[in-house]
């Protein structure tokens, strides 16, 4: 049992999964706390769906144990778990109609068939598509399935959704509305869900909690600002967002800053955080949106910032903000993202890039 | 006209050409030769008369090989299924890597010739067969039990010729079931029994009903399983055509029970057509 006053909704306690010599997920130590909604977030391959289909029971721990409300459930069968699984595809069933789709956990659970109805009713007015009961799974729009798909997960009351991928299947527009509306209706209803995806956005708009997957081991866990702002590794400030990655030793500590002197000479400044010592060698990350990009004439450096010169290499116009690849004077070149908070610069412009130590975060050089 | 829209036709018409040529012209003939007159000498007389098609019901004989052959139709549609969903859903959950090579397997039987396959049974059930000369051997019997030319070794030799058909066709049926349906299932509280009857049966149901036409439709018309297997009393209407026109050389009255067969088998497979889609069929032969 854990110290907390709350015990965790689900938990994974030293999960191993192997598909014959392929190791699918390693070593899973995880919480996930009552209510939250957690992304499982990974690029393809990382074991993020295997965990998820391990909690529905569609796969068996090769070792470990998984609890959901403190119960070990591993060896309880499919159909007992009481949880609501969302699929990539959302898995309608083609030769139902949307009642029967909505209402099949239900008739399953000794509900009555008066309740039956009362529950599929609500349930749709939930996800908005109120009247379509029906009508066939294929008369409905790739959103609107989506919605059904929900409200045939939630209206079993399932003690946890799990959802996989659920809006990649969607474009770009809908996904954005969609996300929102899974968001919503998550907290509405206080459900704890696992959400599975690769698609960093939709993990740091929704989560609760982040845990960031690689080759089936937890890379980091925690709340999407924290996973973004200090990232754990290399692979997770790679993988979440635009980030710059400048190796160096660090030459100086003090109680807020350490220095930190770069491949090309330079020295720069990062928030002291902890964990290192003077001779470590360390890569500074730095997020592309993080710099500011001025013209060189007439520009002086802030007190305590650290800045650099550069010359544009290479730029494209993406509407709301502009990316610049900006070669400094050796070989290295920086990516920058502006707002345009200034006038748009040209390919060959020199400027200078000034950034606040805060923004740059240091990891061990892996 | 667009200039490119002969492209397609050019394409087709080796395979138009054929089934012009070779099956839409002799049904023709088939067709007129039904209404014409067969002299007491033998000769076919050309004329426009319904004579043929009346003496097939003028009394109950021929009737009764009609309903018979209708009935045998059915037991063997009905034995199919059920013997063909069980290794078709066998194949659609293994996890085998030879399950290709068991599929393959189903189709192996089409190598044979379809009269050898048949006539193999005189050498297993018949009188100096397999079976008896066992049973003799061990001494279990005096004299060798007679087992061959009724309607169970009929139906066996229809079976053994059409299971391949109902197999493939139910089997590609049921590899088109999105397997997530079923997890689906699982996950809202169905046991695996219950998941099977919502959605993998249901959702196999095209398949099966593409394999019964096609075995019916099969079984209405072939003639060699109840000639090598069946006896006098188990001829079947295509027997009757074949008597008919080989055996008595009445071509009229043999093209007369030809066209009733054909009108009859067309009918099947309108209504099927109409209720369920005949598309479903040419699915089975695409493969996945």
């Amino acid at each position: 049992m854990t110290s907390g006053n709350k015990q965790p909704m689900v938990q994974f306690k030293g999960i191993f999964k192997r598909f014959g010599n392929v190791v699918a997920v390693e070593k899973m130590d995880f919480d996930i706390e009552a209510g939250s909604l957690v992304t499982l977030l990974g690029p393809s391959g990382c074991g993020k769906t295997t965990l998820l289909r391990m909690v529905a029971g569609l796969e068996e721990p090769t070792e470990g144990d998984i609890f959901i409300k403190g119960a070990r459930i591993n060896d309880t069968p499919i159909h007992k778990r009481n949880l609501g699984m969302i699929f990539q595809n959302y898995a309608l069933f083609p030769h139902k109609t949307i009642f029967d789709n909505v209402a099949f956990g239900l008739k399953y659970r000794s509900v009555s068939k008066e309740q039956i109805r009362e529950k599929v009713t609500r349930a749709l007015e939930m996800v908005r598509l109120p009247g379509v009961e029906n009508r066939m799974p294929s008369q409905l729009s790739g959103g609107q399935q989506q919605r059904i798909a929900m409200a045939r997960a939630i209206v079993i009351e399932p003690d946890v959704l799990l959802m996989d991928e659920p809006l990649s299947a969607l474009d770009e527009n809908l996904r954005e509305e969609m996300r929102r509306e899974v968001d919503n209706l998550q907290q509405m209803l206080g459900v704890t869900t696992i959400f599975v995806t690769h698609d960093q956005r939709e993990a740091l708009s929704m989560s609760d909690k982040i845990l960031v997957m690689k080759d089936g081991s937890k890379q980091q866990e925690g709340h999407p600002e924290t996973v973004y702002n200090e990232p754990a590794n290399h692979f997770v400030a790679d993988f979440l967002g635009h980030s710059n990655f400048i190796q160096g030793e660090v030459i100086g500590i003090d109680s807020d800053h350490i220095t930190v002197k770069i491949e090309t000479g330079d020295v720069l400044v990062a928030k002291n955080r902890g964990g290192f010592s003077t001779g470590d060698r360390v890569e500074m990350i730095v997020r592309a949106q993080r710099f500011d990009a001025f013209r060189k004439d007439g520009f002086t450096p802030q007190e305590g910032m650290n800045s650099f010169q550069g010359r544009i290499k290479d730029r494209s116009y993406m509407g709301g903000e502009v990316s610049y690849f900006i070669e400094l004077g050796t070989e290295r070149e920086i990516h920058v993202i502006s707002l345009m908070r200034t006038r748009i610069y040209n390919i060959g412009e020199e400027v200078s890039v000034q950034v606040s130590p805060h923004h740059c975060h240091l990891i061990p050089l892996e | 006209m667009k200039s490119g829209n002969w492209k397609p036709w050019a394409l087709l018409a080796p395979s138009l050409s054929a089934v012009f040529f070779l099956l839409v012209i002799p049904v023709c003939f088939i067709v007129v030769y039904s209404f014409w007159l067969r002299a007491p000498s033998g000769a076919d007389i050309p004329a426009f008369q319904f004579g043929n098609y009346a003496k097939f019901f003028e009394d109950f004989f021929y009737p009764k090989i009609l309903i018979r052959t209708i009935r045998i139709s059915f037991e063997t549609v009905i034995v199919c299924v059920i013997m063909g969903y069980i290794p078709a859903y066998y194949f659609y959950r293994s996890q085998s890597r030879y399950k290709k090579a068991f599929l393959l397997l189903i189709m192996l039987p089409f190598w044979v010739s379809f009269i050898i396959r048949t006539m193999s049974w005189i050498n297993i059930m018949g009188d100096t067969g397999l079976i008896n000369h066992f049973l003799l051997k061990i001494g279990l019997i005096q004299s060798p039990i007679s087992m061959l030319y009724n309607e169970f070794t009929v139906l066996m030799g229809l079976i053994m010729y059409l299971l391949p058909f109902m197999v493939l066709n139910i089997y590609v049926s049921l590899e088109g079931i999105d397997k997530s349906l079923l997890e689906a299932a699982r996950c809202m509280g169905c046991t695996e029994w219950q998941a099977f009857r919502e959605v993998t049966l249901p959702l196999s149901l095209p398949g099966v009903s593409a394999g019964c036409l096609l075995v019916f439709v099969l079984t209405a018309g072939t003639y060699l399983p109840p000639m090598i297997l069946g006896g006098p009393s188990n001829d079947m209407i295509a027997n009757l055509i074949f008597k008919r026109v080989i055996g008595t050389l009445d071509w009229p009255f043999g093209s007369a029970i030809s066209v009733i067969l054909l009108s009859l088998l067309f009918v099947i497979v309108w209504t099927y057509n109409r209720y369920l889609g005949i598309n479903q069929i040419f699915k089975s032969f695409q493969g996945n």
